[in-house]
């Protein structure tokens, strides 16, 4: 039983599976750490996921262009990104309950515009797999890391660039400043609103791209609500990585991994009920949030909008 | 700090008008062209030579601006099975002169899922095309996935005095069941099921369910006869409904012209995880799989896989065929038209409910539509026709079929 998912092929199916299952979640929650760090909790995530998938998977249909795709979908992020930087940072809106409007902003947008633009589902030419020179042909590692499409690189490229940005450069030093002490970080001169917006407008704009992650690269297809779920998830993997991008990394890697791993499972015919083989990510994250929730990285003023003291 | 509530209330306001907007908007009109209004005047001259056939034929290759291919389909498929047609043919309603039968429809998820829903909106704009817009008229609510919105949704359809309100998702019927002795002048009906209630006393609901087993065993036969490697998937949604019966006559069908074939069933638990779907497929094919079929609005995922690796696909609910012609080789459509024209016949003379309907190969409620652009050996598609042909005279029964061939196990795993 067992021994039928130690065989090679299997694992490498597992881990390549997990790898591509993964990159969403790390694109939407590398983002989600950016405005986390500053203060600002998105809930909205799902949302402007779904609105990414939508804009970028429209742009590829009418103009065949992947770049075209990739850009209308930051697009479509930058302006939820502005809307939600609106309301949660300027108009200081209660940020739990602003984000599931945001999300059923997204969900219910992005459902009238497929509505209007297709009859029905249809599919585009999304970012072929890439069989990276040489390192593809690697046994086993190759087939693992490098068969996978430009989207999923980059971003695994994004966490040592978020790492690197959050840790070592005074933007960093800035957003971290905001997200722990404001009134600090205002009394030094630091604009508290200003990186708040920034960092919820670049969360949103890779929100967005993990959206066309899926719809131009992963399933090219479109489909009302697709996402399923998984920006919901991408928030909750920004508390399972205690608000560090390896951490989360680790988080969106072991989430899918379980996930490919159940898939395998029952493709192996191993006979596990499927409903408990399909909890099994799930209570996994739950059952690691609750063991790793020692808290001591959570930003001090997460959820608290700004108020410049009297 | 009322400036902030003010907006996230007009924010909310502004989600739920779109949601909903993206339900009306599409509903009205729908000049969907479909298939299955263009046989509608085939039948009738099935008998007579050839000059009248060239000249009803035009105008409905005109009207519809559907691929050609499915036209052409629909006649092939008239001149090999001749009853076949008949089944689909004009619909024909008994609406009183300058009166308008008016329905509306609950359904789970959107109107263009390629599945579920799209079966029952395509049903209805062919029967608004058949009889005109000034006579039938319907109204949609989608994306209702949540039950407690949907039943709201048939309260409110049912007191603003629709003729037929129809709850389009097993999951209504409990909903269904406290509203319609509510509305005891208003006809409902409710489907996927076999439940109209009579047995609580309720006579105005009618049952509808769709026999997806059927066009399952065919796909399974042919599924068999088509795979290289003796390999073969499914991707599920939940092991229940028309879903699970899908599945099931579609391994039986494997399993009657190769026993040695296990088909590997993998019932995801979702019906909107595309990516999940996805790699579901991808695990599948790395087993070697060479054909897949799947059921449920997560499959063009799949569908998106099996394309890639060109393994071949069996589609059902809808006819899946233009999400990747190359290796699509049918699909089991559901035609809701049928049923539909009995259940207005019936309101309209009177009757609100108790009778229950199932769409099958037979009544032509299931048909199967090939795609043309895939190069079907001839014999796989005989024998497809055969074992389509000998369920519909009743010489092979699915149900038992599924009993015999996958046993006790099957039944116990639910």
């Amino acid at each position: 039983m067992i021994d039928q998912l130690l065989d090679s092929s299997v694992l490498i199916g597992i881990a390549a599976s997990g790898i591509r299952l993964a990159t969403p979640y790390l694109y939407a929650a590398i983002g989600e750490t950016f405005g986390q760090r500053s203060g600002v909790l998105n809930l909205g995530v799902e949302g402007i996921m779904l609105m990414g998938a939508f804009s970028g998977f429209w742009a590829v249909y009418h103009t065949g262009s992947l770049l075209a795709g990739v850009l209308i979908a930051l697009l479509a992020g930058l302006l939820m990104g502005l809307g939600t930087a609106f309301i949660n940072v300027t108009l200081k809106a209660e940020q739990g309950i602003s984000g599931i409007g945001i999300y059923l902003f997204g969900l219910g947008l992005s459902d009238l515009l497929f509505q209007q633009s297709f009859d029905s589902v249809v599919t585009v030419n999304g970012f072929p797999r890439i069989h990276v020179p040489v390192l593809s042909r690697i046994p086993v590692l190759g087939e693992i890391f490098f068969q996978h499409n430009l989207l999923v690189y980059i971003a695994f490229g994004l966490v040592p660039v978020a790492w690197f940005v959050l840790n070592r450069t005074t933007l960093g030093l800035k957003i971290r400043a905001v997200g722990q002490n404001p009134q600090a970080a205002d009394a030094m001169g630091i604009s508290v609103a200003r990186v708040r917006y920034f960092t919820v407008i670049l969360g949103a704009m890779l929100a967005a791209i993990a959206g066309a992650s899926l719809s131009i690269a992963l399933l090219n297809v479109f489909q009302q609500n697709m996402t399923a779920g998984q920006g919901f998830i991408a928030v909750a993997l920004v508390y399972f990585g205690s608000w560090r991008p390896f951490g989360v990394m680790a988080g969106a890697l072991l989430f899918s991994t379980v996930n490919a791993l159940q898939l395998w499972v029952r493709t192996k015919g191993i006979d596990i009920p499927a409903e408990y083989a399909s909890m099994a990510p799930y209570l996994l994250t739950i059952l690691a949030l609750v063991l790793a929730s020692q808290r001591v990285d959570q930003p001090a003023a997460l959820t608290k909008p700004f108020e410049r003291g009297e | 700090m009322k400036k902030r509530w003010l907006v996230l209330v007009l924010l909310i306001i502004a989600a739920l008008t779109l949601a909903a907007c993206g339900g009306e908007e599409e509903a009205t009109p729908t000049p969907q062209p479909t298939p299955t209004v263009e046989p509608t005047e085939e039948p009738t001259e099935e008998p007579t030579p050839e000059p009248t056939e060239e000249a009803t034929e035009e105008p409905t290759e005109e009207a519809t601006e559907e691929p050609e291919a499915e036209v052409t389909e629909e006649a092939e498929a008239t001149e090999e099975a001749p009853e076949e047609a008949v089944a689909a043919r004009a619909i024909s309603l008994d609406i009183p002169e300058g009166e308008t039968f008016r329905v509306a429809v609950v359904m789970p998820s959107t109107a263009t899922d390629l599945a579920f829903s799209q079966s029952m909106a395509t049903a209805l704009a062919a029967i608004q095309d058949a009889v005109g817009e000034d006579r039938f008229e319907y109204a949609m609510s989608e994306n209702l996935f949540v039950v407690d919105d949907a039943a709201t949704a048939l309260r409110d359809y049912a007191s603003q005095g629709y003729d037929l309100v129809i709850a389009h998702g097993s999951q209504y019927g409990s909903s269904l069941q406290d509203i319609a002795p509510d509305f005891p002048d208003t006809a409902f009906a409710w489907g996927t099921t076999v439940n109209t209630f009579a047995d609580e006393g309720i006579t105005n609901v009618y049952a509808y369910e769709a026999r997806s087993e059927q066009g399952g065993y065919v796909f399974g036969v042919m599924a068999a006869h088509l795979t290289q490697s003796n390999v073969i998937g499914v991707v599920g949604p939940i092991e229940t409904g028309d879903a699970k019966l899908y599945i099931d006559g579609f391994v039986a069908g494997v399993k009657s012209v190769n026993p040695d074939i296990d088909p590997i069933v993998n019932y995801i638990q979702s019906f909107g995880d595309l990516a999940l779907a996805a790699e579901a497929a991808d695990a599948m094919l790395a087993n070697g799989a060479d054909v897949l079929t799947g059921t449920a609005q997560m499959v063009p995922g799949a569908i998106q896989k099996a394309k890639e690796a060109g393994a071949l696909w069996f589609g059902t609910q809808a006819n899946q065929t233009n999400l990747a012609p190359e290796i699509v080789v049918a699909n089991q459509v559901y035609d809701w038209t049928v049923v539909l024209e009995d259940i207005i016949n019936r309101v309209l003379a009177g009757q609100l409910g108790g009778e229950a309907y199932a769409i099958t190969l037979a009544n032509d409620g299931l048909r199967i539509e090939y795609n043309d652009a895939f190069d079907l050996p001839d014999e796989v598609r005989q024998a497809g026709e055969e074992t389509a042909d000998a369920i519909r005279s009743g010489d092979i029964d699915v149900m038992s079929q599924i009993e015999t061939l996958l046993g006790e196990p099957a039944e116990a795993s639910d």
